[in-house]
C-alpha cells in the first residue's frame, strides 16, 4: 500500500500523532511504512511514552512491556520524532496541529471511567480502577492518591483484565512484587496492606466475564491465596449454554470451566481469599465518613444469548469493607475542536477517518480506544491503526493539496510558549536513570512518578 | 511459555494474527506460519482472530499437538518475519470447509 510520491512540494510530508501508547506507535509504524519520507511527529502529554504500556500493564507482567522494545525501534526511524511533555489542547491546539500538519491521529486512549451511577461512589476508599492503576504504575497524575488498605476486605466491581489485575496487585505477596517495577510509594503502601479478601463482583453471569483466560488462571496462581466461587452463582441457563458453545466464543467457555473449578474446590481455608461474586450489581455503597459497607442488589439474566441483560430482582446482599475499586469500562474524552459521541466515548469516524455533522473533519484521524472504545490488547490497536492509516493514505491526494510547516511551526510555537519539550532521546536518559535506580535496589526499575524529577533529571 | 501456530494454518495462511501481533513474531513458508517463541509476549491477540483457529496458548494446547512447540521454535528461525497481512492461499476457502469451520 505504498504511495509513490514523497511529497507534493518542497516542505515534506508532515503527519503528527497524538498519544504514544499502542495505538499511536502502530499508527507510526504504518506511515513510515506507507509514506516514503514522511515525517511523524508523535505529541505525548507526559515527559515519558508508551501510554498503557507503562502506566496500565501490570508490574507482574514484564513479558508484555517487552513490546516497549519494538516501541523503541520505530522511534529509531530517521524520520520519527517524540514531543513530549505538550499536552494538546493546551500548549498547542487542535487546529494549530492542523493547520501545521497534512493529517493528525488522534490516539489519545479513553482517559476517563464510567460511573457506577450509586449513592456513596464519591466516598474516601471507594475509587475507579483507572486510579489504583495509576497509583501503582508510578503515573504522575496518580502518585498522591491514596488507598485504604487498612480493612481486611476490598471489593473490585468488575470482571475484566484490568479488574484482575487489581485483585493480583492486592493479593500478591509485597516480596513477589518487589521484583517488579511497581512504583516506590505503591510498594511501601501495599507492605502495610491488612487486605485479605477480595470479591470480584460482576453484575451479569460467568459467561459473561471478559476476563481472558490467561488472566483469570493467574489469579489461582498467588502464593496463600485461594480463588472461590459460589456453585448456584455458576449454574448457566440455557442461553448461557448456548453462548459459550459458539466457536467464536471460546474465551468465555474456558472462563466458565476455570470458575466451575474455582466453585468446587471447597471452602477455602487459605490467609487470603479471592471470591467470584456473580449477577450483583451495587446498589448503596455505606459510609458515613469513608466506605465502610456495600449493598448489592441480585440480577437476573433476560434476553437472548449475547444480547442478555442485568434485571434486577427483590434479592439484595451486604459485604463489610474498606475499599471499593471500580473497574466497569472507560471512556474517551471529548477533544475540544473535534465531534464527540458521548454515548460512545469515542470519536465518531468512518475507518479512521474523523467524521463531523457535515461530513469528515479534513486531516483528522482516529485510533485506538478513542476510536473503537476500550476493547482488546495491545496488539488489536496494531490492526486498528493499520486500518485508519489506510484511510489516511487513500485521502492522501487531497491531503497533501498545500505545503505544510511540520515540525517546525509546531516547535518554534513550543518555545515562544515556553514548553520544555522532551524528545526520544531525553526520555531514553529518564529510561536509563530509571534502569540505574532499580538495579541500586535490586529491582528492574525505579520509576519517576512526578513530572519535576523526570524534568530534573534532563535539566 | 509462548504461544503455538498448528497445522489448521496449513494450506490456509489468513495471516490475521500478522496484523494483531504487536512484536512481529510471525514466521511463514509457502504453506502456513509459525510463532518465534523467543519473541512471542503471550499477549494472546492472535488466538481469537484466526478464521480457522490454529492458534493457541501453550498452557491450553492439546496433547495432540506438542509437537507443534519444536515445529514453531525451529521454522520460525529458518524463515523470514512476517509483518504484514498476505493474500490467504488459494486453497484457503476449501481447507477451512474441511476443517468445519
Amino acid at each position: 500500500m505504498n504511495i509513490d510520491m514523497a511529497s507534493p512540494d518542497q516542505g515534506g510530508c508532515h503527519v503528527a500523532v497524538v498519544g504514544s501508547g499502542p495505538s499511536g506507535f502502530y499508527a507510526a509504524e504504518a506511515l513510515l511504512q506507507a509514506i516514503p519520507g514522511v515525517h511523524v511527529d508523535m505529541f505525548e502529554a507526559l515527559p515519558v511514552p508508551y501510554g498503557l504500556v507503562r502506566s496500565g500493564v501490570a508490574p507482574d507482567h514484564p513479558k508484555l512491556k517487552e513490546v516497549m522494545a519494538v516501541f523503541e525501534r520505530i522511534a529509531s526511524a530517521d524520520n520519527f520524532r517524540l514531543l513530549a511533555n505538550v499536552r494538546v489542547g493546551a500548549d498547542v491546539t487542535v487546529d494549530e496541529l492542523r493547520e501545521f500538519y497534512h493529517a493528525v491521529i488522534f490516539a489519545c486512549g479513553a482517559q476517563s471511567d464510567k460511573a457506577l451511577g450509586v449513592q456513596g461512589e464519591a466516598l474516601p476508599g471507594s475509587h475507579t480502577a483507572t486510579e489504583f492503576v495509576g497509583w501503582y504504575n508510578g503515573h504522575p497524575a496518580y502518585t498522591d492518591h491514596t488507598f485504604d488498605l487498612s480493612h481486611d476486605t476490598a471489593v473490585i466491581v468488575g470482571q475484566g483484565n484490568v479488574a484482575a489485575d487489581v485483585c493480583r496487585i492486592l493479593m500478591t505477596p509485597v516480596d513477589s512484587l518487589r521484583n517488579t517495577d511497581i512504583a516506590d510509594h505503591a510498594l511501601e503502601a501495599l507492605a502495610r496492606s491488612r487486605v485479605k479478601h477480595v470479591h470480584m463482583v460482576g453484575r451479569r453471569g460467568p459467561a459473561q466475564a471478559s476476563f481472558s483466560p490467561r488472566e483469570l488462571r493467574e489469579l489461582t496462581g498467588i502464593a496463600g491465596c485461594t480463588v472461590t466461587a459460589d456453585a448456584h452463582e455458576c449454574v448457566l441457563g440455557p442461553s448461557c449454554r448456548e453462548e459459550i458453545e459458539a466457536r467464536t466464543n471460546l474465551n468465555a467457555r474456558k472462563n466458565v470451566e476455570l470458575f466451575a473449578s474455582f466453585a468446587s474446590a471447597g471452602t477455602p481455608m487459605a490467609v487470603r481469599t479471592i471470591h467470584f461474586r456473580f449477577g450483583w450489581s451495587p446498589a448503596v455503597i455505606h459510609g458515613p465518613e469513608k466506605v465502610r459497607r456495600i449493598t448489592l442488589q441480585h440480577n437476573r439474566l433476560s434476553g437472548p444469548p449475547f444480547a442478555q441483560f442485568a434485571q434486577p430482582d427483590e434479592v439484595t446482599c451486604g459485604i463489610d469493607c474498606g475499599l471499593v475499586l471500580r473497574s466497569i469500562g472507560y471512556r474517551g474524552v471529548a477533544i475540544p475542536g473535534l465531534p464527540f459521541d458521548p454515548d460512545q466515548g469515542t470519536l465518531p469516524h468512518d475507518r479512521g477517518r474523523v467524521i463531523g455533522e457535515h461530513g469528515p473533519v479534513a486531516g483528522a484521524y482516529v485510533t485506538g480506544w478513542l476510536k473503537r472504545g476500550p476493547s482488546g490488547i495491545i496488539g488489536t490497536n496494531r490492526a486498528d491503526s493499520i486500518e485508519t492509516v489506510a484511510t489516511l493514505i487513500r485521502d492522501w491526494p487531497q491531503l497533501s493539496e498545500r505545503p505544510r510547516p511540520g515540525s517546525a511551526a509546531a516547535r518554534t510555537l513550543l518555545t515562544l510558549r515556553s514548553v520544555r519539550v522532551v524528545g526520544f532521546n531525553e526520555w531514553l536518559a529518564i529510561d536509563a536513570a530509571e534502569l540505574e535506580r532499580g538495579r541500586q535496589l535490586g529491582r528492574p526499575r525505579s520509576k519517576f512518578s512526578r513530572v519535576e524529577q523526570m524534568l530534573k533529571l534532563l535539566g | 511459555m509462548p504461544h503455538v501456530v498448528t497445522d489448521n494454518c496449513q494450506r490456509c495462511r489468513f495471516t490475521d494474527c500478522v496484523t494483531h501481533c504487536p512484536v512481529q513474531c510471525f514466521h511463514a513458508d509457502d504453506e502456513r506460519v509459525y510463532i518465534d517463541p523467543e519473541v512471542c509476549i503471550d499477549c494472546s491477540a492472535c488466538v481469537p482472530i484466526c478464521p480457522v483457529h490454529a492458534i493457541y496458548d501453550s498452557l491450553d494446547l492439546p496433547d495432540a499437538y506438542a509437537h507443534e512447540l519444536v515445529i514453531n521454535a525451529q521454522r520460525s528461525h529458518l524463515l523470514p518475519v512476517i509483518s504484514a497481512h498476505l493474500p490467504p492461499l488459494s486453497t484457503a476457502e476449501s481447507r477451512r470447509a474441511e476443517l468445519g469451520l
